[in-house]
């Protein structure tokens, strides 16, 4: 491989990466959302992923939707389907030995899975093409719009996300109540509320992602979600859990390190190395890359 | 003191007299194939909880990597009776030997971490353990290990799996074991009392892994094969259930759990489309009725029976994590 | 009568904030010291940096001829710290008695291969280490208490536990913070009873941090005064009664 190709190679995946790498954003904003508030590694998150997609073939499959209205459509109902899953499975924990509310949380990605595949089959489904695809080329590199399309919509969902967190009320009590519950509590703040509000948000979020996937890689599965979940939150805890903007830098990194290792070495080492940086990241910095050391008090 | 070894032998003339029964049950067939396989897949998961209770249940460390180290049990097993034709016990002790080491290096590092971290790292390691063997073409790559005889049985894994949980009970009663315990308890009180915390970390997480070997060694010797997929971190969820659901912290809960789980998997196999669906919801409702598991943290004996409840108190979130 | 503990200039840095600052102490064998000041003034870190817990910034301590610094909680202890905790940490879920057998395992012999196999020293030595313990917990009247949860004991007593339990892990020096918090007079009268009587029977040595004047007046022999990590006063408990500086920087009014 020459210098020029190399450079070329690089970049390429560079914008592979980042198109990849937004997805895991958006998950692991959910992710990220609901630690700092409850406490909880939400495994059925990136089920409630695979439900947004599933949700968006729907809309624009028997519905013939268009793009936007079947985002749309699919964030309500993920978030409706997040705020359920809360209310029914993980409030009455509230108090329960946090393992429990985890398993409680693999139960509950299980039941999301293989109610699916009763309903829809384990056979993946096509996704239809809402865009024709078009692939632009400039000085060697291929972006095609579907990359763009993803870029700027998880784009424009984390400013929006931002925006709601930092700049409105309720952003404020969520802060909040992650900060500290109960004090939190006690300034009157129905914790209840903001609590389903972040599941909403945060599953919301999620089901975006899906539905970019679905247009992405035109195929959807009732067990699409279980790797990408996983990497969603290893990207949280890259960045440090519990931080908005850590999540999304997991994610780019995740991606890019993905894009780079199926790129340059072999796509089976793809998983590894997502672990790998994991591993590596937790050792030297345990609370993830923007978070901060907290020592127990003594 | 003398009444412990008294219980010991008691213990141990019981799990005679149920060994006896079912194989003799066994013999006459009266027990069905499928049911024998069941049994015997209990018997492994048995063997897979037990182990993981030592290292979540009683030192508190969140780990969720056991199919990592049951995976490199069952492919070095494999190795030593199909490669190197070596007797099954070599396997046996190979597996352990190897799945064990393989924990003592991953503990050192990552046993510093805490709570979910440490969850998510164990679960990572435990990924990667599996996605290596799948790149080494020798162990036959991503097709799985083939060819590996039927060895394990019914008595090898009944007996094992006795064996295990009375080496985990004597080491829990031991002052190796209290101070696993202390660790789980508070750890920088542990330290005050003169415990050497990451030393018995590493030891408890060490011996569960390599036990986790073990099993997997059985399970490789029972089914054929070695394949990557038995051992993804499904499979670590699988064992962290039945501990949580048996009660973390209690050697009955987690025998409890693993023949509960596996029951109800193996009674669901005629609706394979509901099988998953009515699990779930089993587990959730479930957890949701008894948060602390089916036993707490208490372990099986009279005094249950005598007051006619199980457990104790629902016990707040401090210990576990 | 011969030095046992000597802290020479030590300094605790957070980031910016020395939390601990230049603060020298000497403690000889068998006294009964005392250590206070106002909320934040350094007194709790101080006892984390003598038990291990934290590793001094700058400074020397050195305990019974041998330098500390550096070293990890369990190797303190081994070498005859033992401490109880402000908020208590006991091992909360289990028993009472093994609370306390749990402070003897540093001194426990037989191997684990012994313990898996119950041969050689085992039954004996596990025998001997609960006989010690019951033993340790009739002396603070807990014996009755021993097969339950630590959990499940009144505040006072988990207080008494915690103490037993530093212990049972034989040690010269004996830290105790804030003992009495959240006892009533009477209790705290008690205690006051207890400690002296402790020192005496274990032939300790003793530091403890108290809010409670009552008591640090009236059974320490000599008290240090910290105030925004340093100290600003040590002597008799009648010198820190009068001493100007002292009532002005911490306590704002007379001592009773």
């Amino acid at each position: 491989m020459n210098m020029g190709s190399f450079t070329q190679q690089f970049l390429q995946q560079i914008i592979n990466g980042l198109s990849l790498g937004s997805i895991y954003s958006l998950i692991a904003l959910g992710y990220t959302m609901i630690y700092g508030i409850i406490k909880l590694i939400n495994f059925a998150h990136g089920d409630i992923y695979m439900l947004g997609a599933f949700i968006g073939f729907v809309a624009t499959t028997k519905f013939q939707m268009s793009f936007l209205p079947a985002l749309i459509l699919a964030m309500v109902g993920a978030g409706l389907a997040g705020i359920i899953i809360e209310r029914i499975a993980y409030r009455p924990m509230r108090n329960a030995p946090r393992i429990a509310v985890l398993i409680t949380a693999i139960g509950v990605s299980f039941f999301l899975e293989y109610t699916m595949i009763l309903i829809a089959t384990p056979q993946p489904r096509t996704f239809p093409a809402v865009f024709s695809p078009t692939v632009y080329h400039f000085a060697g590199l291929v972006v095609n719009n579907q990359q763009i399309l993803i870029l700027v919509s998880a784009l424009l969902l984390m400013a929006g996300l931002t925006y709601i967190v930092n700049h409105t009320k309720a952003g404020q009590a969520m802060r909040a109540v992650s900060f500290d519950p109960d004090a939190a509590r006690l300034m009157g703040i129905n914790i209840d509320r903001i609590i389903s509000m972040t599941f909403a948000l945060g599953s919301a979020l999620a089901a975006a992602a899906g539905v970019l996937v679905g247009i992405y890689y035109n195929s959807i599965d009732p067990l699409m979600g279980t790797m990408p979940g996983l990497k969603a939150f290893i990207a949280a805890v890259v960045g440090g859990i519990g931080i908005l903007p850590g999540a999304m830098m997991g994610g780019l990194i995740m991606g890019l390190v993905e894009a780079m290792v199926s790129g340059f070495f072999s796509s089976t080492f793809r998983d590894a190395a997502a672990f790998a940086i994991l591993i590596i990241i937790l050792l030297y910095k345990p609370s993830g890359l923007l978070g901060k050391n907290v020592k127990e008090k003594v | 003191m003398n009444n412990l070894k008294k219980q010991d032998l008691k213990i141990l003339c019981v799990c005679g007299v149920i060994f006896a029964i079912f194989q003799v049950l066994l013999y006459f067939e009266f027990i069905d194939p499928y049911w024998e396989a069941n049994i015997i897949l209990i018997l492994i998961n048995i063997i897979l909880s037990v182990s993981l209770n030592l290292i979540n249940g009683y030192t508190g460390q969140f780990s969720i990597g056991h199919a990592g180290f049951m995976a490199v049990g069952a492919y070095v097993g494999a190795i030593m009776t199909v490669k190197l034709e070596l007797p099954f016990v070599v396997s046996l002790l190979a597996g352990t030997v190897s799945a064990g080491f393989l924990g003592f290096l991953i503990g050192i590092p990552t046993l510093r971490l805490n709570g979910d971290y440490l969850a998510i790292a164990t679960l990572g390691l435990g990924e990667i353990i599996r996605i290596c063997i799948l790149n080494i073409e020798y162990v036959g790559g991503a097709s799985g290990f083939m060819g590996i005889p039927r060895i394990t049985n019914f008595p090898w894994a009944f007996w094992i799996a006795i064996f295990i949980i009375f080496f985990i009970k004597n080491f829990k009663n031991s002052s190796a074991g209290r101070a696993c315990l202390a660790i789980r308890e508070n750890e920088i009180a542990a330290e005050t009392m003169g415990i050497d915390t990451t030393k018995y970390k590493i030891l408890a997480f060490t011996i569960g892994a390599g036990f986790a070997g073990t099993a997997g060694c059985l399970f490789s010797h029972y089914y054929y094969i070695a394949h990557p997929a038995s051992f993804t971190f499904m499979r670590s969820f699988d064992i962290l259930t039945m501990v949580v659901l048996g009660g973390l912290g209690s050697m009955s809960g987690a025998i409890t759990g693993a023949i509960v789980l596996t029951g109800i998997s193996a009674v669901l196999a005629d609706y394979p489309e509901w099988r998953m669906v009515i699990y779930s919801v089993t587990l959730i409702v479930l957890m949701l009725n008894r948060p602390q598991g089916i036993f707490g943290s208490k372990e099986l004996s009279r005094k249950m029976f005598k007051f006619g409840k199980l457990g104790g108190k629902i016990h707040g979130g401090t210990a576990e994590s | 009568m011969a030095e046992l503990l000597k802290v020479d200039n030590v300094s605790m840095i957070f980031g910016g904030l020395r939390a601990v600052s230049n603060f020298s102490m000497h403690i000889d064998q068998g006294e009964l010291i005392g250590l206070i000041g106002p909320n934040g003034a350094g007194k709790t870190t101080a006892f984390n940096m003598l038990t291990g817990v934290y590793n001094p910034s700058e400074g020397e301590i050195t305990f019974d001829g041998k330098r500390i610094n550096g070293k990890k909680p369990y190797q303190v202890t081994a070498i005859g710290i033992a401490r109880t905790f402000q908020n208590i940490r006991l091992f909360s879920e289990l028993s009472v008695l093994d609370n306390v057998k749990i402070a003897f395992n540093m001194h426990v012999k037989y191997t684990l291969a012994e313990a898996e196999l119950r041969i050689g020293r085992y039954y004996n030595e596990e025998k001997e280490i609960t006989e010690k313990a019951i033993e340790l917990l009739k002396i603070f009247k807990l014996d009755g208490l021993k097969d339950e949860e630590a959990k499940n004991l009144p505040y006072g007593e988990q207080r008494r536990l915690e103490i037993a339990r530093a212990l049972a892990t034989g040690p010269k020096l004996l830290l105790l913070d804030e003992p009495a918090a959240g006892m009533n007079p009477q209790e705290t009268h008690e205690l006051m009873e207890m400690i002296r009587w402790i020192r005496k029977e274990f032939n300790l040595t003793i530091l403890l941090i108290e809010h409670d004047m009552s008591l640090v007046m009236g059974v320490c022999e000599r008290i240090y005064v910290l105030e925004y990590g340093c100290c600003i006063a040590n002597g008799t408990p009648d010198q820190i009664k009068h001493n100007k500086r002292v009532i002005e920087a911490y306590l704002g009014e007379e001592v009773s």
